[in-house]
């Protein structure tokens, strides 16, 4: 993202044969053909059959899977939800990291100490940040919840009150990210030449308005390459966090849209509806990813 | 994508394994398992067990993971056509593997191979369970549970109160009293129950011998539909929900960790869970005294029916060698001998499905020595099941499930009324099963 900004001229290299730049890309191409294509192309087939588990009855029903899933209202409930989620979890994220990394960018002594620190949680598994929180906020064993509970007299539930629940998942899963955020953050920094900011400070600027006219303008491109990984990121590797946390309760208000991909069709087996999501999902993804580039990027200044 | 993933890596595996195993000299019998450590150790024990016993046939168990995992591991390897022979499935998929056509039903499997097992000495509660309506067994019981009531000996004795009998189950009335004067003795809550679906819908009407769904449960039908909006069921949800008010009963989550995590803090006088429980507890609980209890039944409910069980059963796969299902049979056999369940059930809490084990135990006098083991042996065998009380045959079962507990916390936390939530369960559960239904027309 960063680096070919600042690389002054382009040099290029040319290849004597026509053909040796395929063969070399080959091995990736087929793998990624592999391993991505040909799973999403089964599953956008999948999604026009009803079959069972076993392939045995297989029939083909048009978009009678889709017809299904937006007739169900807690299908359109289930991706209000994950919307909400999302929003959260990457708003949450990107600020704290952006003010970790502010923080960290002005420290003083032990600067990569902080920051490898700071670094850590993003080594952890989602499904391991998600059993961390719930050690801490479970409202009868965790420290936290009872915390909450005895000393802010704050009734605390999320076994059965679904916005708690929300808050916790959201928690863990913006938690991870945070570190993620913080790294590209700092190294956006890092390329915010001082004198800029030294002239302003010079002028009278205070750090505020140094941090809001200067610092994130110019750290702009890694604000929007953030915001896409992050919403990404909310969509489908918070399953983890959901799996162990609240498996999509209490009341289905914490059911996002990827778990219940994997609920109907790992845990379920019904594998038509299951892929006739994971498309729709597929589909939002890219209308979302779409979108940002057309219209918020407008506004990124990739040049500083 | 992610599934199709899962297929892929599976199918892998398997060409692997089969292809480093298809010189050696005995027959394989190959059984994939979802027995994790302690228990997945026992299982251990018994396949080196048999293949010690002759010199024929090798069964080679592989763990692949929690139930889910398993299912799919053997749905992919059958796709893929490298299923192995023996398959252990959780109940709940039970419908899914009868309709698969995968599968080679072990009574007939018991016949073609020319072995005479007399079903009258099983556990009828447990096979009823795997049974199609004409009382032919498809698969062969393997670890079954039921649910019974844990309670706090001496949270019971503040509140002035002693043991509960081991064989007559209390009242649902009685459970009132006892749970309120719990709570007045200053525990914190009196009653959680974990599996709120198995335990205080799909146990509480076999019990009462109430259908939960229509045309004798499934049994006879793909054409079935939930019924679990009757006046009993709809009564008892009522009752814990009012309950919940000076919290005699509150939510602890749908799984055990919650409701056991309660009851293990005493912040729960009694705890409703699977017999498999003791075990755990045995190991949890060092700070009090606790006892075991048969499930509560309705006052008019004079001759309560048995419970039904959970866990899983082996399911035998189409498609080997003649050879191979001689083996396959004789394992079959081994495991059901006496002294493998007698182990079996000693190590895990699990029942042993044969009577002869049961009396060969209780000749030992194993159950005087350990009397909480029988309580749900008892509960589970204290009359024949009827077409009622003898299991759930259901598609989209899991779904199902997740639907009850989805309406019923709705109902715990004030957003629905109890008539109304069991309403949406049987109308969202009679989605899913015409859609199950429309699958295999």
């Amino acid at each position: 993202m960063l680096l070919f900004e600042t690389i002054p001229m382009i040099k290029r290299a040319y290849f004597r044969s026509k053909y040796l730049p395929y063969i070399l890309i080959l091995p990736q191409i087929l793998i990624t053909l592999t391993f991505f294509y040909w799973p999403a192309l089964q599953g956008l087939v999948h999604a026009l059959f009803r079959s069972d588990p076993f392939g045995q009855n297989s029939k083909f029903i048009w978009f009678e899977n889709f017809a299904a899933l937006f007739r169900d209202p807690l299908y359109l409930k289930s991706v209000g939800i994950t919307f909400l989620f999302s929003i959260c979890t990457a708003v949450l994220a990107i600020s704290c990291g952006l003010f970790l990394a502010t923080m960290a960018n002005r420290a003083l002594k032990g600067k990569s100490a902080i920051r490898t620190m700071l670094i850590w949680p993003y080594a952890v598994a989602p499904a391991i940040s998600g059993i961390l929180w719930l050690f801490l906020l479970h409202p009868s064993f965790g420290i936290v919840a009872i915390f909450i509970k005895k000393t802010l007299g704050i009734n605390w539930n999320p076994i059965l009150n679904g916005s708690d629940a929300m808050i916790m998942v959201v928690l863990a899963s913006a938690w991870k990210e945070i570190s993620y955020n913080f790294v590209f953050f700092i190294a956006g920094m890092q390329s915010i030449p001082k004198s800029l900011t030294e002239a302003a400070a010079i002028d009278g600027a205070s750090p505020m308005r140094r941090f809001f006219s200067i610092t994130l303008p110019l750290l702009s491109p890694t604000l929007f390459f953030l915001t896409v990984m992050n919403i990404i990121y909310s969509f489908f590797e918070t399953f983890g966090v959901i799996h162990t946390v609240t498996q999509g309760g209490p009341g289905g208000s914490t059911n996002i849209l990827v778990y219940k991909v994997y609920q109907d069709g790992f845990v379920g087996l019904d594998l038509g509806s299951s892929s006739a999501q994971s498309v729709v999902l597929m589909t939002l993804i890219i209308i979302i990813t779409v979108l940002q580039f057309k219209y918020v990027e407008k506004k990124v200044q990739y040049t500083g | 994508m992610k599934i199709s993933k899962r297929f892929i890596f599976a199918t892998l595996f398997i060409f692997v394994l089969f292809e480093m195993t298809v010189l050696a000299a005995p027959v394989e019998i190959h059984w994939w398992h979802a027995m994790r450590s302690a228990r997945g150790k026992v299982a251990d024990t018994m396949i080196k067990a048999f293949n010690d016993s002759q010199s024929e046939y090798k069964v080679i168990g592989a763990f692949k993971g929690n139930y889910d995992e398993t299912l799919n591991a053997g749905i992919a390897a059958f796709r893929a056509k490298k299923q192995p022979h023996i398959l252990q499935v959780f109940e709940v998929g039970t419908q899914t593997m009868m309709l698969s056509g995968a599968i080679y039903p072990v009574h007939q499997l018991m016949k073609d191979t020319n072995n005479n097992v007399n079903w009258d000495n099983y556990l009828q509660a447990v096979l009823s369970y795997y049974m199609d309506a004409d009382g032919n067994l498809a698969s062969m019981p393997f670890n079954s549970s039921t649910p019974v009531m844990y309670y706090n000996v001496d949270l019971f004795k503040k509140a002035g109160m002693g043991r509960l009998s081991k064989d007559t189950p209390v009242t649902w009335d009685e459970m009132g009293k006892i749970t309120g004067k719990l709570v007045e003795s200053g525990v914190e809550g009196g009653l959680v129950t974990a599996w709120q679906s198995w335990t205080q819908i799909e146990n509480y009407s076999a019990i009462h011998n109430q259908l939960f769904a229509s045309k004798a449960n499934g049994y006879e039908g793909l054409g079935t539909e939930l019924v679990i909006n009757n006046p009993l069921v709809l009564n008892h949800i009522k009752r814990l929900k009012s309950w919940m008010k000076n919290k005699r009963f509150f939510y602890g989550g749908q799984k055990y960790q919650g409701p056991k995590a309660e009851f293990i803090a005493q912040n729960a006088g009694i705890y409703i869970d699977s017999i498999s429980g003791i075990a755990k507890l045995k190991k949890a609980v060092k700070d009090f005294t606790w006892d075991v209890a048969p499930l509560p039944v309705e006052k008019f409910m004079k001759e309560p029916q048995n419970s039904i069980i959970g866990g899983a059963s082996l399911w035998v796969f189409k498609k080997h060698k003649k050879k191979e299902y001689k083996g396959v049979a004789a394992f079959l056999r081994f495991l059901a001998t006496n002294e493998m369940q007698e182990y079996w059930h000693k190590e895990t809490g699990y029942f042993p499905i044969t009577l002869n084990a049961y009396k060969s135990l209780s000749n030992k006098g194993y159950y005087k020595a350990n009397p909480l083991q029988e309580v749900g042996i008892k509960q589970l065998n204290r009359r024949i099941p009827t077409t009622i009380s003898r299991g759930l045959r259901l598609g989209y079962f899991v779904q199902i499930r997740n639907i009850i507990n989805e309406e019923l916390e709705q109902v715990w936390n004030d957003s629905k009324s109890a008539e109304q939530a069991l309403e949406d369960a049987v109308y969202r559960s009679n989605v899913k099963l015409r859609a199950f239904e429309n699958t295999y027309n």
